[in-house]
């Protein structure tokens, strides 16, 4: 079973302090720190149990530059079979669409039964890649996918709805399937076993190599363009009601009636 | 009238200077062959240098081994077991004489003749009945007061051992006495009662003068004695009770290094290029670990003071040595063939992962044992082994990744690790580039750099350094996590990386002590990093302050609260520093104070060391904090002083859990300083 799992690399936002770049388009990204896409972690390790369970190869992508090579190496570590690193100074600023294009050019060149990602990158939550580069792979996909079960050229799955409700869903292979959070608990990866990794080779694949040209790539392949980026306005803060039980419970309701919180 | 002498008497026909010999070789050879084969095992295991300081070794195994220094710690079993001892020492000389009379009648060893000899008759019949009633004393309380730490919960087939063993020798002290009894009753020597009460007392249940009948019972009773005597000896190997034997070996090859975890592999550089590190099968255990096992007598001390044990959780470190000495006697077996573990794997099958990590390194186990058995260092052997599977459990997958990628466990920046020293009015914290020199070099750890709670200890501490006047600064964004817990996680690649930066950031910088105020921090300094640095601990700072007359203590926060002191494990048990803290407080003006029952060496971990404070346990009953609480509420104390942040944190939650929230307050010893330094 050939698999491909699709992984970004992308600025950790969740304790920093972020500010705005000079242009307003994009947040100022040198202070932070670079990692792997959270969701994707959990695309790898479901492929590597998956390959574990019926045997094949997985392969780790990813449209990224030179600095990702230590993020593709620990997937290494984390059972993946081979990994590549797509880019080209050309591909800088490219969006959503250019990003499953490079992805696609790049895939459909080599056999694939599957191809694995997380739903959403957790910096920007646009959810675009893995439903565009299915399109432009012809195949089909599903996402927010968890309990995937693989059978006789089919895979089967849980696709989460709304409140809580659960579909389940055949598909032909070859598919896209972008996973969920939570659907496996990643293995852990120790600084023994990267190191185990380090001679390894993680190519890097150029433009020329995927079959595009520059007009394909980068702002002039991209169909958004972000006019402006801001922050949310800051609000007064909490309101902390303090006293005897009773005078909370009373001051409480009459926050809530004030706020249509009660009929 | 003299009794035919066991020399002089064939049985059936056979003269005993033929038989003794017989048995004794068979008997003999038996036991050596046993002892081969057990010894065969620890050659196949793992190296682990057990042979410096010979000196220290010797004195360890007098005062623990032959002084039998930890028994008296259960008053009532320590007292039966020294009895035991005593009069298994003394009887090895009986033994031996016993032996040569099969020979020649009236065999006596060259040294024991005349007074001497007398003498030792006397105190030898004194200790078969003292023996004879420690037997059956042992056997009782065993039966019917049923002590819980000798249970085995989930492994049969070891309650026969106790009794079989305690059987035994009741029997082989009957026999002695119906040897000495009788030749007692046969030469009238009845008016020797308090010379020769065992033999006396045997003599009671004898016929008068039935020569035949007298006999019987002196040639009878010394073959019983033989046969049975060389029985035990041949039991021991195959039994619990070969602790008889490797006890003392075992106290002798003890642990030196307290507070350190042991390398990967001992002798090996290089350890991340070995193909398997840490303890999957039995053989990855060093041969100590396995004479460990064999030792452990099954007397649950271990277990009884251990704080997972305590609430609930699946990990009992005394059933680990027995699990491992039942692996070790099935598939290394002394006669027969091995049998093939097959698909059961040691680290998963025999010992779970739940066991393995239940352990929070308290060193309770290790501090109770009376002959020295060591547990944390194969816990982390086997989580080393679990890490490098990746199955490190989920809770704990980020603070690693953290530390990992920012130096602390909770993610935050690295650039903000002096951020806590910005609300600090009044005191000026030197943050030290390379090539800075000062006095102090004060460690801060991330706990106290990014916790907000811990901050607050910080920074009582730089107060307390700057009234004193005392040179210091800290190493700011070029400290990283000591990685005490990292190293007891099994994450041995990670830890080598965080000493490495905080050696190098200590080496660029001049100073001439270290201080930390976290006990984790000063062990990871103090006893795993591969360079020494000198490092004390904060308490240890203000005691010396204090002598020196560099701060002095007045207030009255306390107002005439009962204050009790909880000892955290990694300053306390793995350090030794249980005076310094106590001598601080008890300087403290008016302050009335108690110890818990559970203090010093015993004092009752709080759960958050050797396993990050995030890790969640799921079969536990009750939080370690909480029963630590409860404690305290014991001795009516209102306030509990601790000495270690995650001992602050665990003890603070535990009293809004249980209730105590305005009722006991939970202060670190530096904090309490703080207040009464600031007048």
């Amino acid at each position: 079973m050939e698999i491909v799992v699709c992984v970004k690399w992308r600025p950790d936002t969740s304790e920093a302090d972020l500010t705005i770049g000079s242009g307003g388009k994009d947040i100022k990204k040198d202070g932070l720190d670079y990692d792997i896409n959270e969701w994707d972690r959990f695309a790898i390790e479901e492929a590597v149990q998956i390959k574990e369970k019926m045997g094949g190869k997985v392969t780790v992508v990813s449209v990224a530059p030179e600095d990702a090579e230590e993020m593709l190496r620990e997937t290494l570590a984390r059972g993946a079979d081979e990994a590549f690193q797509l880019w080209d100074d050309a591909f800088e600023g490219s969006d959503g669409y250019a990003v499953a294009r490079i992805l696609a050019n790049f895939i459909k060149a080599r056999p694939y039964d599957l191809i694995l990602t997380g739903t959403l990158a957790d910096d920007d939550c646009g959810g675009q890649v893995g439903g565009m580069l299915a399109a432009l792979l012809g195949i089909p996909s599903s996402t927010l996918v968890s309990k995937i079960e693989v059978r006789d050229g089919k895979i089967r799955f849980n696709r989460e709805l709304e409140g809580g409700l659960y579909e389940a869903v055949d598909m032909d292979l070859p598919a896209v399937v972008s996973v969920a959070t939570g659907l496996n608990e990643p293995r852990f990866v120790s600084i023994r076993a990267v190191r185990k990794v380090a001679s390894a080779e993680i190519p890097t694949v150029g433009l020329e190599d995927i079959g595009l040209d520059e007009a394909q790539v980068g702002p002039s392949g991209s169909r958004i363009l972000i006019e402006n980026v801001s922050m949310p306005p800051e609000g007064e803060g909490a309101e902390i009601i303090r006293g005897a039980v009773e005078e909370v419970a009373a001051r409480l309701a009459e926050v809530l009636k004030e706020k249509g919180g009660i009929r | 009238m003299t009794l035919l002498e066991p020399a002089d008497v064939p049985i059936a026909g056979i003269p005993s200077q033929f038989l003794s010999p017989v048995i004794l070789a068979v008997a003999v050879c038996l036991f050596c062959y046993a002892i081969f084969k057990r010894i065969d095992v620890l050659r196949k295991a793992m190296p682990d240098p057990r042979f410096s300081d010979l000196g220290v070794r010797t004195k360890l195994a007098l005062v623990y081994g032959f002084g039998q220094w930890r028994q008296p710690r259960y008053l009532g079993a320590g007292i039966l077991h020294i009895l035991l001892f005593a009069g298994f020492l003394i009887l090895s000389l009986r033994s031996l004489t016993l032996i040569g009379r099969g020979f020649s009648s009236g065999f006596h060893l060259p040294f024991l003749t005349g007074t001497a000899g007398f003498c030792y008759e006397v105190l030898k019949d004194y200790a078969v009945l003292i023996v004879l009633v420690v037997c059956i004393v042992a056997m009782v309380r065993r039966a019917v007061f049923q002590p819980a730490r000798y249970a085995h919960p989930g492994v049969q087939g070891h309650e026969s051992e106790a009794y079989i063993i305690l059987g035994l020798v009741s029997v082989l002290m009957v026999t002695d006495m119906l040897y000495d009894g009788s030749a007692l009753k046969a030469e009238g020597r009845t008016a020797e009662t308090f010379l020769f009460p065992a033999a006396t007392l045997a003599s009671l249940f004898m016929p008068g003068h039935d020569a035949g009948t007298l006999n019987y019972f002196h040639i009878g009773g010394y073959w019983a004695h033989i046969l049975i005597f060389f029985g035990l000896l041949n039991y021991l190997p195959v039994s619990k009770h070969f602790h008889v034997i490797t006890a003392i070996p075992n106290v002798f090859f003890s642990n030196l290094d307290k507070g350190a975890i042991k390398p990967v592999r001992w002798g090996v550089e290089d350890w991340m290029e070995l193909d398997e590190i840490g303890v999957s099968r039995f053989q990855g255990f060093t041969w100590k670990h396995v004479l460990d096992f064999y030792s452990c007598a099954d007397c649950g001390r271990c277990s009884d003071n251990c704080p997972a044990t305590s609430v609930g959780r699946d990990l009992s470190p005394k059933m680990i040595s027995i699990k491992a000495k039942d692996y070790a006697y099935k598939y290394y077996p002394v006669f027969g063939t091995a049998p093939d573990p097959g698909e059961v794997k040691f680290t998963g099958d025999i010992i779970s992962e739940k066991e393995i990590w239940a352990c929070t390194t308290c060193g309770a186990c290790e501090a109770e044992c009376p002959i020295l058995i060591e547990y944390i260092d194969k816990i982390v052997d086997m989580r080393r082994y679990l890490l490098e599977q990746g199955r490190l459990p989920a809770s704990l997958q980020k603070p690693m990744q953290q530390i990992k990628k920012r130096g602390n466990a909770y993610g935050a920046p690295k650039t903000k690790r002096a951020a806590w020293t910005n609300e600090l009015e009044g005191v000026e914290v030197r943050e030290l580039k390379e090539g800075d020199s000062t006095d102090l070099l004060f460690f801060v750890d991330s706990c106290g750099s990014f916790d907000p709670r811990i901050q607050e200890i910080a920074r009582s501490f730089a107060r307390i350094l700057s009234r004193a006047s005392m040179d210091f600064g800290i190493l700011g964004q070029d400290e990283t996590d000591s990685g005490n817990e990292i190293r007891r996680i099994g994450e041995e690649g990670l830890f080598e990386q965080v000493a490495s930066k905080n050696i190098d950031a200590f080496r660029s910088r001049m100073f001439r002590e270290i201080v930390a105020f976290d006990p984790h921090a000063l062990n990871a300094i103090r006893n795993d990093y591969p360079e020494r640095f000198p490092v004390l601990h904060a308490s240890q700072l203000i005691e010396r302050l204090l002598a020196e007359g560099k701060i002095h203590l007045s207030g009255n926060y306390l107002e005439d609260r009962l204050v009790t002191y909880h000892d955290p494990c990694y300053l306390g048990r793995h350090n030794g520093i249980y005076r310094e803290p106590r001598s601080v407080l008890n300087r403290l003006p008016g302050i009335r104070f108690l110890d818990m029952r559970r203090s010093f060496s015993r004092s009752f971990c709080c759960s958050g060391g050797g396993i990050l404070l995030w890790y969640e346990n799921e079969e536990e009953k009750e939080r370690m904090g909480e029963r630590r609480v409860r404690m305290a509420e014991e001795i009516g104390a209102q306030v509990i002083v601790t000495a270690c942040p995650f001992c602050l944190i665990n003890l603070e939650d535990a009293i809004k859990t249980t209730g105590n929230e305005g009722k006991i307050e939970v202060i670190d010893l530096v904090e309490l300083v703080d207040k009464y330094t600031s007048a």
